[in-house]
């Protein structure tokens, strides 16, 4: 490998123009720099690389890099090419080519963190972003996008933390592991996170055991996932409101979004803080990657300052007729306060956030109710179709099931031997939740006949 | 060719076009555009959604878990939604669109193309993170890779891509140092942890919210961290030092290794945060001065979009003797086989910090980034943009009521925070009103640098991006605004003129009966429309 210093000058990558021989001199001479050495001046020497970074040779062309990303793209298998049936957290749904039409903008791509003044657009489609949500979550505050719903999760609950003063946590519904994990890190410092396990025959909230948990004392939050990890839609949900505020303890609720056009939003039935994940909303899959979190709540003062992330907010300008943006009760976030502020805030997920805005204005009130039928028909029946399947086993009864739910095999094949086979066949699914469990998920992506082949499929391996 | 239309004669002086200003004219895009709830009418639709087949029934939904009343979402057809979103597009102002240095600690750079076509391919787009490891080796292969780039980057043994923008990999990184002491029994002792007043404010926000003391270290004369109340601060309780170098300052603390030799004797460990690392790539590392962990912004150093405000990707990397607490799972290459797997059986782990594997699109795009540049092109990066740093530096500092404060005659790393504090002596005008007037010319400066240790700040940062031509218009602009600060401050005053919009009136944002987070808050509050 060369030297860096003798390759830089042998050509200009097309990223880095002042590489160019003469005008690095001249504007060194215009400096009155020997050389870039020179600006280096502070680093001690005894810390300096004294060698080239040891990394393989550049894939100079543009050309050159695209074939080498194509090998590698060419070793993944997308959910395009294969018939999936995957879910648990991240969904396949069917993005509108508008919402990828306006994410992909230059403008909302690159831009960061400008002011409203060349930034206008970044606040108003925030600010609408906002406004649908809270239409959608029947709510007046909804934040700027956070990491992701674990994120939103874990801060909703310390939110309540603050606001209660209380130590305990209680979740009331069953909860994905990599989420409670998640949350049990989050909120370590302060709280103790205590899962009341459902009703093993129903799957569904155990009230009694909710009631004596929340007996003890303490408790800040009663907290409950919709749909469940378990893909269940609980009657009890509204029940855990009246547990929780009983106790004292405010009611946080995790939602899927999109389940929102049919379902009633957590605010209708108590919750106190809604939260969740708005990769549904016409996020790609992404391999895991396009998550973005939500978080929700009445407008009261004492729930708003208990924020960490950026609320956008509407105001006049100088000028009659224009809309105006900003940052409401900025001075609570660690950008003003550092330590003393709620928690942090920092790049996160706006455009993920834009990009569900788009997705709700294109899909409207007719759209979300529409969409939220399909899945749950589609849910019914493939959960229907299974159960027949001999040697499937489809848990929960009657429970209200939306996209994911899960099946028993009980032929003595494992869950990972049945994936395994479905695989070879062209079916992802059947992702193993136990040694002979596994999750299913259907969304509008998949017709009947879709459905239909993965029970015929299963009837050949299940045995 | 009657002769009503035979061509008029035209002098060359006549023909010939002036050249353009020496300040380029700039209009921001105003559409006066509408809320989107103003639009559309009832019944119109932006997309069709599969209809569920009417003879599969629809299961019975309870009562108190149906919806009673549909969302007041707008109703539009799909035409007016694009146009109102592209004219959001037009009224924003891209890094790909102007010369955006004023974005200072932030680093932005160009973010090539071809990287953002890698990530809209089904290929990775339509991944479902639960697939069976052989169907996405590709991808695991592009995660494990910018791993082992980031290694080679930072000097270190490990690193994990799972956080997800640089502040999520400041709170990972403290709690694997957490999970360091607690491992070790110590937790209860050491509780403290010790950052600087110009390191960024997550630093401190996620020390605190993992449950440490905060100790902020402020500035000596020179600008340097003051290695004195360093020496004061440490000790039995001492937990990390979370420490930025150069600092926002742009003022690189020669003393480092000094301070993580003092941390370590004290028995704590010490973390870098490399948001600033652009213009160290290939010059020094984490791992040369000493530190147990690092992070970096993928859409800083890395190129990846900023989004907006993201999404963006973090990176932590730390020693192997931190590499048990890593995130969960950890990509591993089978060396035998050739291929990719994902270990979730890691007890010592922090567990998970978000869903799944980490920002993918952005780790693709980071991965592509760095292999198209390699060894010399990180370290040509990293040169470019430390001249075009003190290029600027250079040229700034001819201007009148602008000063550079600290380490006075000392060159700058990759970026230099600025003071307008005479110029608002002279005028009254402050470092916003400045960057107000900016947009006026076509770019962006930002002036949130909480606290103002510095007065009146403004930080630019150049990056290797950014063309001498882009520099020299950036500084005659700053000129400029300055010119009129002193000759006709009235116009920096009611500054901005030609944007989008003027002045924001921002006292309802802090008045709770007023502030409006959504129009139906505004509805109510401020229209005072009954109901909801």
């Amino acid at each position: 490998m060369t030297s860096p210093q003798d390759s830089v000058h042998t050509y200009t990558h097309p990223y880095i123009p002042n590489a160019v021989p003469a005008v690095r001199q001249a504007m060194l001479e215009e400096i009155g720099a020997a050389s870039v050495e020179d600006f280096y001046a502070d680093i001690p020497d005894g810390i300096r690389l004294h060698r080239p970074l040891d990394l393989p040779e550049p894939l100079r062309s543009e050309a050159e890099l695209t074939r080498h990303m194509e090998a590698l793209l060419g070793r993944n298998t997308s959910t395009r090419q294969a018939l999936s049936f995957l879910g648990s957290g991240c969904y396949q749904h069917h993005v509108p080519a508008v919402v990828d039409e306006v994410v992909n903008r230059s403008e909302f791509l690159t831009a960061y963190a400008g002011e409203p003044y060349e930034d206008h657009g970044r606040f108003q489609a925030l600010w609408e972003y906002q406004s649908m949500m809270a239409e959608l979550l029947d709510v007046e505050i909804v934040n700027v996008p956070v990491y992701d719903g674990f994120q939103a999760s874990g801060t909703a609950l310390r939110m309540a933390g603050r606001i209660t003063g209380r130590r305990r946590l209680l979740v009331a519904t069953a909860i994905d592991a990599d989420k409670l994990s998640r949350i049990r890190d989050y909120v370590r410092p302060d709280h103790d996170v205590t899962v009341v396990p459902v009703d093993p025959a129903t799957g569904r909230a155990d009230l009694e055991a909710v009631r004596e948990a929340l007996a003890a004392g303490d408790t800040a939050a009663v907290y409950a996932d919709t749909p469940s990890a378990l893909g269940i839609v609980d009657e009890a949900l509204p029940l855990l409101a009246d547990l929780a505020h009983e106790a004292g303890a405010l009611y946080v609720v995790g939602c899927n979004p999109l389940t929102l056009g049919v379902l009633a939003p957590p605010s209708a039935y108590g919750a106190d803080i809604a939260c969740g994940d708005i990769q549904p909303l016409g996020l790609h899959q992404s391999f895991g990657g396009a998550n973005a979190g939500f978080i929700a709540t009445r407008d009261e003062e004492r729930l708003v300052a208990e924020y960490p992330s950026r609320l956008f907010g509407l105001v006049p300008t100088s000028v009659e007729g224009e809309y105006g943006f900003g940052d409401v009760a900025y001075e609570r976030t660690s950008f003003a306060l550092r330590e003393e502020g709620k928690e942090w805030v920092g790049t996160a997920a706006a455009l993920h956030g834009i990009g569900a805005g788009v997705y709700l204005a294109l899909m409207g009130p007719q759209g979300m109710r529409e969409i939220g039928e399909t899945i749950l028909a589609l849910t019914a029946y493939a959960r229907g179709c299974l159960a027949e399947v001999p040697g499937i086993e489809v848990p929960y009864g009657d429970a209200l099931h939306f996209a994911d739910f899960t099946v028993r095999y009980t032929g003595g094949r494992t869950a990972a031997e049945i994936r395994a086979e479905l695989k070879e066949r062209g079916i992802f699914g059947g992702t193993p939740t136990g040694t002979h469990e596994a999750a299913f998920c259907v969304t509008e992506v998949h017709t009947r006949s879709d459905i239909d082949r993965l029970a015929a499929t299963l009837k050949e391996i299940v045995k | 060719m009657t002769a009503s239309h035979a061509p008029v004669p035209v002098s060359p002086e006549e023909a010939r076009i002036a050249g353009k200003p020496r300040l380029r004219r700039f209009q921001q895009a105003s559409w006066d555009e509408k809320l989107i709830f103003e639009l559309g009418s009832p019944g119109e639709r932006g997309v069709l959604v599969p209809a569920a087949d009417p003879s599969l029934g629809m299961p019975a939904i309870p009562a108190a878990l149906r919806r009673s009343d549909p969302p007041a979402l707008p109703e539009m057809s799909q035409q007016q939604v694009l146009r109102h979103y592209l004219r959001l597009s037009q009224e924003n102002l891209g890094a790909d669109l102007n010369i955006d240095v004023g974005q200072g600690t932030c680093t932005m750079k160009y973010s090539p193309k071809v990287n953002d076509q890698f990530v809209r391919d089904p290929r990775i787009a339509a991944l479902h993170p639960l697939q069976d490891e052989d169907t996405v080796q590709g991808v695991l292969g592009i995660i494990h890779g910018l791993e082992q780039l980031l290694k080679e980057i930072s000097g270190m043994d490990r690193v994990s891509l799972q956080p997800g923008a640089g502040s999520a990999a400041i709170y990972t990184n403290v709690a694997m140092i957490r999970a360091y002491f607690a491992a070790r029994g110590e937790l209860d002792q050491r509780d403290e942890v010790i950052t600087t007043i110009f390191s960024h404010p997550s630093n401190a926000a996620c020390a605190k919210t993992a449950g440490f003391k905060v100790i902020t270290l402020h500035p000596d004369a020179d600008g340097y961290p003051d290695i004195e109340a360093l020496r004061a601060a440490v000790g039995p309780r001492t937990a990390a030092l979370l420490i930025t170098n150069p600092e926002d300052t742009g003022i690189y603390n020669p003393r480092i290794e000094e301070f993580v030799r003092i941390v370590h004797e004290a028995g704590g460990l010490c973390s870098y945060d490399q948001a600033n690392a652009n213009g160290v790539l290939g010059i020094t590392r984490a791992r040369d001065a000493g530190f147990d962990l690092c992070h970096f912004n993928l859409h800083k150093t890395f190129s990846t979009p900023h989004a907006c405000g993201g999404p963006a990707a973090g990176a932590c990397a730390v020693t192997e003797e931190l590499a048990p607490y890593l995130p969960r799972p950890t990509v591993e290459l089978d060396p035998e086989t050739g291929t990719y797997r994902l270990d979730d059986d890691r007890p010592g782990s922090v567990g998970k910090m978000r869903p799944f594997y980490g920002v993918v699109p952005n780790l693709v795009r980071a991965y592509a980034w760095i292999m198209s540049l390699g060894a010399e092109g990180l370290r040509a990066a990293a040169e470019t943009a430390v001249l075009n740093n003190n290029y600027l530096l250079h040229k700034v500092r001819q201007i009148p009521g602008v000063s550079v404060p600290y380490a006075a005659g000392r060159p700058r790393v990759e970026q230099v925070r600025y003071s307008w504090e005479k110029l608002h002596q002279d005028t009254g005008l402050h470092s916003e009103d400045i960057g107000l007037r900016a947009a006026d010319f076509g770019t962006h400066y930002w002036t949130s640098h909480h606290p103002y240790v510095v007065p009146e700040p403004m930080t630019l940062e150049p990056t290797e991006s950014y063309t001498r031509a882009d520099l020299d218009e950036y500084a005659a602009i700053l000129a400029e605004i300055a010119r009129e600060a002193y000759e006709d401050p009235e116009t920096v005053r009611t500054a901005p003129h030609r944007s989008t919009i003027h002045r924001v009136r921002p006292e309802a944002l802090d008045d709770p009966a007023v502030w409006a987070v959504s129009w139906r808050a505004y509805r109510r509050k401020v229209l005072g429309e009954a109901g909801r």
